[in-house]
């Protein structure tokens, strides 16, 4: 597993959700720049995994990738540390979201 | 040895286990079933709740305002304060506080005023800095990371893995060797700041307990002042190795109360759920499952509050300790097992707390020393050998 999630975006469409697994793990919304401007998870509470999730959020950015993971819960704070690390805050929509208290990487 | 608990313990088991199973069960209903934290304003009730109870700061010696609990209380509060989803790490979601680490009660003054007292008033946060790359179980001789004197400094190099917390806390306890000729006796103990030129926390370590990381250090160059050697230079180990048995007795307990959790769904469960006809309690391939797991969780707790009493008297307790911490770790885990076995399908889903202990408890046989190393602590003892 790579640190940093590095697969290629996707439309973030309703046809490409569709299609998803209904497995946990964690997912990155993008702008159009391919700016993260969102790291979520899909844990054992998400009805269908990775695909209701990212159901939930269709519209508020153009593009997504995701990671099957079951180690949602610590890969997504692991994102969240790179994220800050990197830019300093977290993504613009989780800075409307409880986040946990963050570690720091480097 | 009378293990009958006195009427003041019956009382502070109950009462624990009534605040588990009223405040912190019903709230776990709507966390993510790998979640580990409360919502801020249901921990800070509770804390105030418990600091009512007055148990709030448990493992505080009373000379630093903790409570007035013996390690035998103790033990069996943590039995009961493990029965929930989230209990075998993170036991009542730390509303019941910490004292932080117990090796900072051997400071001197001034280190107490810079760390120990902070810590106490929540104001900081340290992490334990024992593990290395080259070994976990064996650190005296496995330590790698060297502390080179250098003025009124001393200069540490080398790493740590396995660590919890290091990458949220504000100082840690890092043990390096300062004598390369000797094993035990060449190491030390130092009080490093976190946000030192040097210390860097490299990546996150994923591990089965999926809620909660370690972490992986790396020291360059890490300037340490003479003044944060805690206790003396290479008598670090001693340090660590007082706090190792006496830690073990609460590590046994927090997976018996896992265990009992277990059972206690195994046993509800299998007087309802029905099979070709009839209950599943009446086949004896579940009857034998549960008497199992009954012998299981007795000998656990027996060994486990044993221990907790020779610790009490001032006894010697170490393999009584490294027998409770073997026994209880391995035993939680086959309860577990069973009781997912008797749950069948839905023993496997996130639905239950079983999966996450099934995970989490395997790695307590592994945690705090292998069940290996707990043998050979118990076969030097029993032979009376320095063999290694």
């Amino acid at each position: 597993m790579k640190l940093h999630l590095e697969k290629p975006w996707l439309e973030f469409s309703a046809e490409r959700v569709a299609r998803l697994p209904g497995q946990m793990g964690v997912f990155q919304l993008a702008d159009d720049a391919g700016r993260v401007v969102y790291i979520g998870f899909a844990g054992g509470k998400s009805l269908f995994g990775l695909r209701s999730e990212l159901e939930k959020r269709l519209g508020s950015a153009p593009q997504f990738r995701y990671e099957v993971n079951n180690q949602y819960q610590t890969r997504w704070r692991e994102l969240l540390m790179l994220h800050v690390g990197a830019h300093g805050a977290v993504p613009e929509m989780n800075g409307h979201e409880a986040v946990p208290k963050l570690g720091r990487l480097g | 040895m009378d293990l009958e608990l006195s009427d003041e313990q019956k009382l502070i088991v109950d009462t624990v286990r009534k605040f588990v199973r009223n405040e912190i069960v019903p709230l776990e209903a709507d966390l993510d079933p790998d979640g580990s934290e409360l919502d801020p304003a249901d921990h800070d009730r509770l804390v105030a709740q418990v600091k009512q109870m007055g148990f709030y700061g448990l493992d505080i010696p009373v000379a630093y305002g903790g409570p007035d609990v013996d390690i035998v209380t103790r033990t069996l509060m943590a039995i009961e304060m493990a029965q929930h989803r989230a209990g075998l790490y993170t036991p009542c979601y730390g509303v019941f506080g910490g004292a932080g680490l117990a090796q900072l009660f051997e400071a001197n003054e001034d280190q107490k005023q810079r760390y120990l007292y902070p810590t106490l008033r929540g104001e900081k946060h340290g992490f334990f800095g024992l593990t290395e790359p080259s070994g976990g179980s064996d650190p005296a001789r496995a330590i790698k990371t060297s502390a080179v004197k250098d003025g009124d400094d001393w200069v540490i190099n080398g790493g740590k893995i396995f660590i919890s917390g290091a990458d949220k806390a504000d100082y840690g306890i890092v043990f390096a060797r300062t004598d390369s000729s000797k094993g035990r006796e060449g190491i030390t103990c130092f009080l490093v700041d976190a946000d030192a030129p040097g210390f860097h926390v490299r990546r996150v370590v994923h591990t089965l307990r999926s809620t909660s990381y370690a972490t992986e250090l790396q020291f360059d160059n890490l300037r340490v002042s003479a003044a944060n050697v805690l206790g003396e230079v290479n008598r670090g180990f001693g340090i660590a190795n007082d706090q190792l048995s006496r830690q073990r007795i609460p590590y046994a307990a927090g997976c018996i109360g896992v265990a009992v959790k277990a059972q206690e769904m195994a046993i509800s469960y299998a007087n309802q759920r029905e099979t070709f006809g009839d209950i599943l309690a009446s086949r004896q391939a579940i009857q034998w499952m549960i008497v199992d797991n009954e012998i299981d969780i007795r000998t656990s707790t027996w060994l486990t509050v044993a221990a907790a009493h020779k610790a009490n008297r001032n006894e010697s307790f170490r393999t009584e300790a490294a027998m409770a911490k073997l026994v209880a770790s391995e035993a939680g885990g086959r309860v577990v097992d069973r009781a997912m076995q008797i749950h069948g399908g839905y023993g496997m889903t996130k639905d239950l707390p079983l999966e996450r202990w099934y995970r989490e408890i395997r790695i307590r046989r592994v945690g705090e020393g292998p069940s290996e190393v707990q043998r050979l602590i118990m076969a030097r003892d029993l032979l009376g050998g320095s063999f290694h």
